[in-house]
């Protein structure tokens, strides 16, 4: 856009000092903007891509497919101190990523496929265009009520192609579910339990996770043990453009 | 020994660029003053602080934000903690570090919540005229707990104009055992939690601990809590009131 609108300006400016006949100035003006008007559609915006690499750092919480969305400065999936969204709630509860990606273009968002085990690594590619160079990852930390790693609004127009950035994920707790712990209420392979749950039964706001306490520190309730505790960051991400 | 806090920080390329033409405007305008001032004189500034409470159960007291000159120093990790820093972080009482800000020429923002600062809110300070102070100190204590606070110390305020944005860990002040038990003992010395502002814990407690190993500041292990609320070892809830790093954000914009 940017490009366009400066060679715009550069040819009138040519224009208004030749001598040509006034009708010819005017055609070129005319054939400027239907050039202007065919450039402003979407299809003309330059391409960009990244490859985003995502290693999971904790000790026994599998990560749900990680959702990935490129978009502009002004878009926020998560605001300390407020209510989580539904597509975050369910990512948050249930690692389903369907309801939040559903609200973003296709050509502008990704999924990974699978469940990423502790240690394990998972590469997703994500395209973008040159307007939206901002970008959101959120995963859930599965045997967990509702807790997600994730960052959002992470600037990346200074990349140039071939550069990479490292960041870790903190986790984030969605507010949206009692960390309760208890059998039957997370979905992840030390429960089995439900997901999503539309109840919003505890703070409903968005900010940093407690940590969960567990049965081995005197919780008899939770189904969780000490394998599944973590901190803070739970996650490297490695984000490379490639386009 | 002494440890400075290393908070992360980073800017926003946007910010990069503004300030970078700020500089460059500013550095044709300064040189014919620059010879006029001596080699000790700071360039004043006008900061806005704004405090974010990262945690989803954990209250702020009345914060102390302070801008300071660095022959000043609230606290350090390793070293004990003076009494004013142990009257805020076991009662959440800032007068004491008030008025050793003030007897330094520093320019404060004392309690600008106007209370508690609640789990997941934030507040602004706009507009502060830093003066000579070129130091950012800030604290408050996190309630239930016997003596946790949040700090910044001694930042140095950066000269050129953007956006910065840190990440403050919770410290023991190390001058109280964390037995966990809301009892309002909130006066120096005395055992106890002042108050739990969320109602949300127990009661009756036989408490966690009487001994504190490392009586010097040092990073909070966190609250242990349990889940009886009338009994058992702690009256705050270990599902509510733990925390994990870091517990508060503080952006900088320096104009």
């Amino acid at each position: 856009m940017i490009n366009v609108r400066n060679s715009l300006s550069l040819k009138t400016t040519k224009e208004t000092k030749s001598s040509k006949p006034a009708m010819v100035k005017l055609l070129t003006l005319f054939s400027a903007s239907i050039f202007l008007m065919a450039c402003s559609d979407d299809k003309h915006v330059a391409k960009v891509a990244y490859e985003v690499e995502i290693v999971n750092l904790t000790n026994n919480q599998p990560f749900s497919p990680l959702a990935l969305r490129a978009h502009s400065a002004s878009y926020s999936a998560w605001t300390i101190g407020e209510s989580a969204s539904l597509g975050i709630e369910h990512i948050a509860e249930s690692g389903d990523n369907s309801e939040f990606l559903g609200t973003a273009s296709t050509k502008k968002s990704a999924s990974g496929t699978g469940i990423i085990a502790p240690g394990d690594t998972a590469v997703i590619g994500l395209n973008s265009k040159v307007t939206d160079l901002y970008l959101t990852a959120v995963t859930m930390l599965v045997n967990t009520n509702d807790a997600f790693a994730g960052i959002t609004g992470l600037n990346l127009s200074n990349m140039q192609v071939g550069d990479n950035t490292v960041v870790y994920l903190p986790v984030y707790d969605a507010g949206t579910e009692a960390n309760d712990e208890l059998a039957g209420t997370m979905p992840g392979p030390a429960d089995g339990g439900t997901g999503f749950d539309a109840a919003r039964n505890d703070v409903d706001f968005v900010a940093m996770h407690p940590g969960v306490v567990s049965m081995d520190d005197s919780y008899t309730e939770s189904v969780l043990d000490g394998s599944h505790k973590f901190d803070g960051p739970a996650a490297m991400l490695t984000i490379t453009r490639v386009n | 020994m002494k440890l400075r806090t290393r908070p992360i920080y980073s800017r926003t390329a946007s910010n990069i660029k503004t300030s970078f033409l700020k500089k460059s405007v500013l550095t044709i305008t300064a040189l014919p003053l620059l010879a006029a001032m001596s080699a000790t004189q700071v360039m004043a500034e006008i900061i806005d602080v704004k405090v974010t409470n990262l945690t989803q159960g954990m209250y702020y007291t009345p914060l102390l934000v302070t801008a300071h000159q660095d022959t000043t120093d609230f606290f350090s990790v390793g070293d004990s903690a003076s009494s004013a820093i142990q009257a805020m972080a076991e009662g959440g009482d800032i007068s004491g570090l008030v008025t050793i800000a003030d007897g330094v020429g520093a320019v404060s923002s004392a309690n600008p919540a106007a209370g508690v600062l609640a789990p997941g809110t934030s507040t602004m300070i706009s507009d502060m005229a830093t003066g000579a102070n070129d130091r950012l100190t800030i604290v408050a204590m996190l309630l239930p707990t016997n003596d946790a606070f949040m700090g910044l110390d001694s930042w140095k305020i950066p000269e050129t104009a953007g956006t910065y944005t840190l990440y403050l860990n919770a410290y023991d002040a190390g001058t109280e055992a964390n037995d966990e038990i809301v009892n309002g003992g909130g006066a120096p010395g005395v055992a106890g939690i002042p108050a739990n502002p969320g109602m949300n814990g127990g009661t009756n407690a036989a408490g966690v601990t009487s001994t504190e190993a490392n009586q010097m500041i040092h990073i909070h292990r966190g609250n242990i809590g349990d889940t009886d609320a009338t009994g058992g070892i702690s009256d705050v809830d270990s599902r509510i009131h733990r925390w994990l790093n870091p517990v508060a954000k503080v952006t900088v914009t320096v104009k």
